[in-house]
């Protein structure tokens, strides 16, 4: 008896020990970061198409000039109240972090003292971006306005407020290869770059699972938006009819093909990709038309509809 | 035999009637439909000119002129009896105007001002160039979206 119960704490330990050591940070390593030298200029183009702005910039700050990167932006989420921090460079913000700590916050999720991030921010996209455009984004990161305002705690309720528990989900719900699997272009390549890892479009576009994780069965097939006010668009081509001409334009210029103007965060994304290259609105235009098309709302899984398996 | 059939006619078609009466739009129905007949005729200005615009049609300074005269004049009209309490996206099905607008009407206020002042700016340069056609019709699209980033449900 007394054996089994030590063999059995003894279990506990090592399963412990395991869980501890599955769910600790990853970062890249220091090898495969030495010798990246950012270019700011470069940077400029993947700050637009990551859309950094769009959530660090402070509320309701719509002045002109070099973006003051201050944060205090709210996201209201089922899992609490995520508020964007400070990432301008000043102490107050990432001004003391080295290139590596910005690399791995952004691509790994990864604070510089070694805690999860949770992933309201998107390094779930950004793990699949290139070392070399990030190294770049950090060398313009460094060239903004700084601001010297505190960044806010969170308001994140128990259990979620248990950073370690996000190594958990990093596990089940990290996805470092690209959801679209299959022969493409060169220009259908950096369409799928810029879709899934720098401009992140599945946070929006794609249902999560009761965990908040992307399902990626149903990848951009349309969600209900975060806030709580309606649908996000189904983006596939059963959503999305518009020629790639079309999608060209909205993101040019915000005008649907019925000259709507788009509007909800949608009109922040398109202050972004109205600054990218019409060779990668093209791209991102091409990717669209090559992904699945999925009827929206996407059948749950395990709910026996098959057809959607198909 | 025949009165019972005319006195069912008179009860069906007094029902048919109460039955009208009842579908006639509400007060906040005729609100939403209004201003969603006006943003139509506002988009089907501007697809007159994003057309030119965009290079699907040919630029002609005649027709840019009027498109762009047309929706000067539609800017201005008169939107009083449009906005009513109990029209947002959370009290009617068919709205998409957040109730986020009626907590912020100065600052809605506000972004109409910036759209009237862009499409004043389009309408004296549409007939210039295509090229100043594309630069005004880009700052009114922006103007368009100020609002609906803050005030629009994305999709019903």
């Amino acid at each position: 008896m007394r054996r089994a119960l030590t063999a059995l704490v003894l279990l506990a330990a090592v399963g412990g020990g395991v869980a501890w050591w599955l769910t600790a940070p990853d970062p890249i390593p220091e090898s495969e970061l030495a010798g990246l030298t950012g270019d700011a200029t470069r940077g400029q183009a993947v700050f637009a198409a990551a859309g950094c702005a769009s959530c660090h910039l402070a509320p309701e700050d719509e002045s002109a000039g070099p973006p003051v990167l201050a944060g205090g932006q709210r996201f209201v989420t089922q899992f609490g109240t995520f508020v964007a921090p400070n990432i301008s460079p000043s102490p107050q913000g990432v001004g003391n972090w080295t290139d590596a700590q910005l690399i791995n916050a952004i691509a790994r999720g990864v604070s510089p003292e070694g805690q999860h991030y949770y992933p309201a921010f998107p390094w779930t996209a950004y793990n699949k971006a290139d070392l070399q455009d990030l190294a770049d984004l950090v060398a313009h990161l460094r060239t903004l306005p700084p601001s010297e305002a505190e960044s806010l705690p969170h308001e994140v309720p128990f259990p979620f407020n248990i950073r370690r528990s996000l190594g958990g989900w990093k596990l089940l719900f990290e996805n470092r290869d690209f959801v679209l699997q299959a022969d493409l272009t060169p220009e259908q390549e950096r369409g799928r770059y810029l879709v899934e890892a720098l401009g992140h479009c599945g946070e929006c576009h794609t249902p999560r699972n009761p965990l908040g994780g992307l399902r990626t069965d149903a990848w951009l097939s349309g969600a209900p938006d975060p806030a709580g006010d309606g649908q996000n668009p189904n983006i596939t081509p059963a959503g999305l009819q518009w020629s790639e001409g079309e999608i060209v334009a909205m993101l040019q210029s915000g005008f649907t093909p019925e000259f709507d103007v788009v509007g909800g965060e949608m009109a922040e994304v398109v202050r972004n990709t109205s600054q990218l290259s019409d060779a990668d609105r093209q791209a991102i235009a091409a990717y669209l038309k090559a992904v699945p098309p999925i009827e929206s709302p996407a059948p749950e899984p395990g709910t026996g509809d098959s057809t959607a398996e198909e | 035999m025949i009165r019972t059939l005319s006195l069912a006619a008179v009860a069906a078609l007094g029902l048919a009637s109460v039955t009208v009466a009842q579908e006639g739009p509400t007060p906040e129905q005729q609100a939403v439909n209004a201003r969603q007949s006006h943003m139509t005729l506002y988009a089907h200005n501007l697809g007159k000119l994003g057309a030119m615009a965009q290079g699907n049609a040919e630029y002609n300074a005649e027709t840019a002129t009027a498109a762009a005269a047309s929706l000067h004049h539609l800017v201005q009209l008169d939107q009083s009896g449009y906005w009513l309490e109990g029209t947002s996206s959370e009290q009617m099905e068919e709205s998409r105007a957040l109730p986020a607008l009626w907590q912020n009407l100065e600052d809605a206020g506000a972004k109409h001002e910036a759209l009237m002042t862009a499409v004043e700016n389009l309408q004296s340069t549409a007939g210039t160039d295509l090229a100043s056609l594309q630069a005004a019709l880009g700052g009114v699209g922006q103007a368009c979206g100020a609002c609906h980033e803050n005030y629009r449900v994305p999709q019903n």
